[in-house]
């Protein structure tokens, strides 16, 4: 209980950190989201002050960060500045698409990433072995902006299997529930009138982008399992299970793996990170409607409210997935009770 | 009951799409808004104005030329400060989900449009922040003193003070007319916000569903007052990447790819698949010198700098030869460019000469901006600047280059930081007025778009009479006089008009490329 306790309290410092970084690292940028607004036509000094003072940007730093902290604490996180909405309703309507996303290039790096560490672990300096992880340091070299067209030229255009870009055929619509299409295209309602058709639409869109932005965690997955693998199979209990006369099979994959698994949870968790990061790039080639896009923008628009709310928004969610993994890690390894 | 009706729902829409000609236009971006009034961009403009709203007059497609839309003719009085439109009748707004009108277009749409923008305390005039950056910025409300319906049908507007430019900025994207109607309907149920995210207009296209930075769906409008094209439903698919629009248009995912990039015209243009169109942009291009700064100030150095680059080694470098060098700040296709004004041609000699004249025989240092943004006026500042810096060492200036991103560029430049600067403009309404006296009149120094911070009595002089004078033969010899002296003072040098392209699939017939940047679906065939 304690540990849980203690978890929880260490939150608020770190978002009380995170808040005041990133609303002081925009600040210093230089630039103005006002000058921005007008672009080359330019703005004369009073109607400058005017736009300033209805944004709230002309008071004191200090006073100005109050006001954020005080209304974030109420759950209030300000009016982006270019769209007028409020910050957490652009976040909320574009946070299913990365998550889902995010999600299924997790899974893709997972199932594939898993088994291919396994074998390299068990063949260990075969030829295999060595292909696999070279190509794992090319996976993790790769640049997801050149790796996300490629795939499109190949598969999009040459072999004309998968759709370019978007999220789903553009003559569906899809009423929104979750915001996740692959659980809002099996409403009942839309699959009395289309069928599977947009389900099937929406995997066949998601597999491009999870390809590229799976690429880097499968190549970190791979990498990790077959150094975990191979450290466990090289722990006492497996030469005495061996020496035994335990069947192979047993060996590697009821005792092995479940200890070798570990380590890669927690990868899994911190790759979560990475994966919101690696969704800027991923999401603006194809197309992709979610945060990643919409937190860059912000930046180039100079949209305080956007930047201080969206990456306090994302990361709590970064830090609750943390916190989430420490806990099923107090479930999982006795030693840490 | 209800599977059978949407059932039926359904099987009707299969047969209707089996028939409907929908078009998927590729835009490079999400619109910030779905009211115009609200917006600067083209990227908003295109998703709102363009397709959603009707102005009481409009810029002829392919062209700057005023002609009616929903006012069918207007007068003006003699002293040239009251403007009197006669409407269309039977013009009827969209019917959605979210709104039935009950009545035609009238004169109170046209006043309700007018004053949620002009006066502050319309109603509507904070809803959405209540900024109207392009209805202030073309000072529409200094112009407009009054607008009153003489009875349903006939709409006045009674001017400050005469203004030559007031037609044009009536056809401007922001100028749109929205439904009173709907906007009553918003006060009483106290949704007012919604006026801008659930459009209701005149215009040939009704908004259905908008999933954001993904998809904007429109529907042909069944009751829509004018002649139009063949499209159904119109479909904005949002591709921020330039590269992906253009393998979305070849696959068929897109009938048109918005602002193609330079690099891929040649291959586009190769496609048999495909149509690509061009036209020049109706943009200039220029390197301003801030004429405040030393040395700058003095006009043998301005002129020595405008002798000194080879202009025409950017058109083929960096426009890929797609533009036409400039020399005057308006762009040819706009009335009263003066072509006879003459071109500092390209000689390091008389640069030199000029400089040695001005008092620096070896040169001196000095820092140029290079532009941040690809922009069609120019889309790759930095190449630019390079070319540039080599230029200009040839006759003895060292140019430093540097530049900032977007909005740190917007301000520095704004407070006068630079020596030279990489700069340009589209314009908005097609009149002179927008290009001299906007970018470099004296009132232009104070609100921000005068680069160069140059204000020439001469020239203010001849541009300010010019916007009060509406007799247009007039209006052009003082343009093209202020043409002249603008060349002789040099706070320039214009680099170029850049071509404009449009890339499309064959099957799309009827568009017209317009000048002012838009693109239009009215008239749009889909074979």
């Amino acid at each position: 209980m304690k540990f849980f306790l203690k978890k929880f309290l260490d939150l608020i410092p770190t978002l009380l950190g995170i808040s005041l970084i990133c609303f002081f690292i925009i600040r210093l940028i230089p630039g103005d989201p006002v000058l921005n607004l007008v672009g080359e036509r330019g703005v004369d000094p009073v109607r400058y002050a005017e736009m300033k003072h209805n944004l709230g940007l002309d008071l004191p730093i200090i006073q100005q960060f109050w006001f954020f902290v005080k209304n974030a604490c109420m759950g209030n996180l300000g009016t982006s500045i270019v769209s007028n909405n409020s910050v957490w309703a652009e976040f909320i309507e574009r946070f299913p698409a990365t998550f889902e996303l995010g999600m299924f290039s997790l899974f893709f790096a997972t199932i594939i990433g898993i088994p291919l560490g396994i074998y390299a672990a068990l063949k260990r300096n075969s030829f295999f072995d060595y292909f696999l992880m070279g190509t794992s340091l090319i996976g993790y070299s790769m640049p997801i902006f050149w790796w996300g067209l490629i795939l499109i030229l190949l598969f999009s255009v040459k072999l004309g299997l998968t759709p370019v870009s978007g999220r789903i055929e553009l003559t569906y619509d899809i009423p929104v529930m979750t915001g996740l299409y692959l659980i809002d295209t099996l409403q009942s309602e839309v699959v009395k009138a289309e069928g599977f058709a947009p389900f099937w639409s929406a995997i066949k869109h998601l597999i491009l982008p999870s390809i590229a932005l799976g690429t880097i965690p499968l190549a970190v997955i791979a990498r990790m399992t077959r150094s975990s693998m191979l450290e466990v199979l090289g722990e006492d209990y497996i030469r005495t299970a061996r020496a035994k006369g335990m069947g192979k099979t047993r060996i590697v994959y009821i005792h092995a793996l479940r200890n070798a698994l570990v380590p890669i949870v927690t990868t899994l968790a911190l790759l979560f990170g990475s994966i919101i990061t690696g969704a800027i790039l991923t999401e603006t080639i194809f197309s992709w409607p979610g945060i990643g896009k919409w937190i860059v923008q912000s930046i180039t628009s100079r949209d305080y409210p956007v930047i201080q709310g969206g990456v306090l928004i994302i990361s709590f969610i970064i830090i609750m997935t943390n916190i989430i993994v420490d806990v099923i890690y107090y479930f999982l390894n006795p030693k840490m009770r | 009951m209800k599977t059978v009706l949407s059932l039926f729902f359904i099987t009707n829409l299969a047969f209707a799409t089996a028939q409907a000609k929908s078009f998927v236009y590729c835009s490079e971006g999400s619109p910030s808004s779905f009211n115009p009034q609200l917006v600067t961009d083209g990227t908003s403009t295109n998703a709102t104005a363009q397709v959603i709203y009707n102005n009481l007059v409009t810029f002829e497609p392919g062209s700057t030329k005023i002609i009616p839309q929903l006012a069918t003719s207007w007068d003006i009085s003699k002293d040239k400060l009251v403007y009197t439109f006669n409407l269309r009748k039977g013009v009827k707004f969209h019917t959605t989900k979210y709104f039935s009108p009950t009545r035609d277009f009238n004169a109170t749409d046209v006043i309700f449009s007018v004053d949620r923008q002009r006066v502050k305390t319309h109603p509507f005039h904070d809803v959405s922040g209540g900024k109207y950056e392009y209805f202030d910025g073309m000072e529409m409300g200094k112009t407009i003193k009054e607008v009153k319906a003489l009875d349903p049908y006939k709409v006045q507007f009674v001017l400050n003070t005469p203004d030559a430019t007031f037609l044009a900025n009536m056809a401007m994207s922001f100028m749109g007319i929205l439904s009173e109607e709907y906007g009553s309907k918003l006060i009483a149920s106290n949704k007012k916000s919604e006026m801008d995210s659930m459009p209701v207009g005149t215009g040939l296209f009704v908004f259905q569903s908008y999933a954001k930075d993904s998809v904007i769906k429109y529907a042909a409008h069944p009751q829509y007052w004018g002649q139009h094209g063949n499209i159904d439903k119109l479909i904005f698919a949002i591709t921020p990447d330039a590269n992906v629009r253009h393998q979305k248009l070849k696959t068929g995912e897109c009938q048109f790819a918005n602002e193609p990039a330079p690099a891929d015209i040649p291959e586009m243009q190769k496609n048999a698949k495909l149509t690509v169109m061009k036209d020049a942009g109706l943009n200039v291009g220029y390197l301003a010198l801030n004429v405040t700064k030393k040395p700058f100030d003095n006009l043998l150095v301005r002129q020595a700098v405008n002798h000194a680059l080879n202009k025409k080694s950017y058109i083929d470098a960096i426009y890929m030869g797609n533009a036409v060098v400039a020399k005057n700040p308006l762009p040819p296709t706009i009335w009263s460019y003066n072509d006879a004004v003459k071109d500092y041609e390209y000689s390091v000699e008389k640069a030199k000469a000029l400089l040695a004249k001005a008092g620096y025989p070896n040169g001196f240092e000095t820092d140029m901006w290079t532009l941040p943004v690809a922009r069609p006026y120019n889309p790759n500042g930095k190449k630019m600047g390079e070319l540039m810096q080599a230029d200009l060492a040839k006759v003895g200036i060292k140019v430093k280059l540097q530049t900032y991103d977007w909005p740190t560029y917007l301000k520095k430049a704004s407070q006068g930081e630079h020596s030279m600067l990489q700069m340009g403009w589209t314009g908005d309404n097609g009149d002179p007025d927008n290009f001299l006296n906007t970018l470099l009149g004296c009132g232009a120094v104070k609100a921000g778009s005068n680069y160069s911070k140059w204000c020439d009595q001469k020239f203010n002089k001849a541009v300010v009479d010019a916007k009060v004078q509406t007799d247009i033969k007039k209006r052009t010899a003082l343009y093209k006089d202020a043409q002249k002296i603008f060349k002789e003072q040099a706070p320039w040098v214009t680099i170029a008009h850049s071509t404009v392209f449009k890339a499309m699939a064959k099957n799309v017939k009827g568009y017209k490329i317009d000048p002012l940047g838009h693109d239009l679906f009215t008239f749009l065939v889909i074979e």
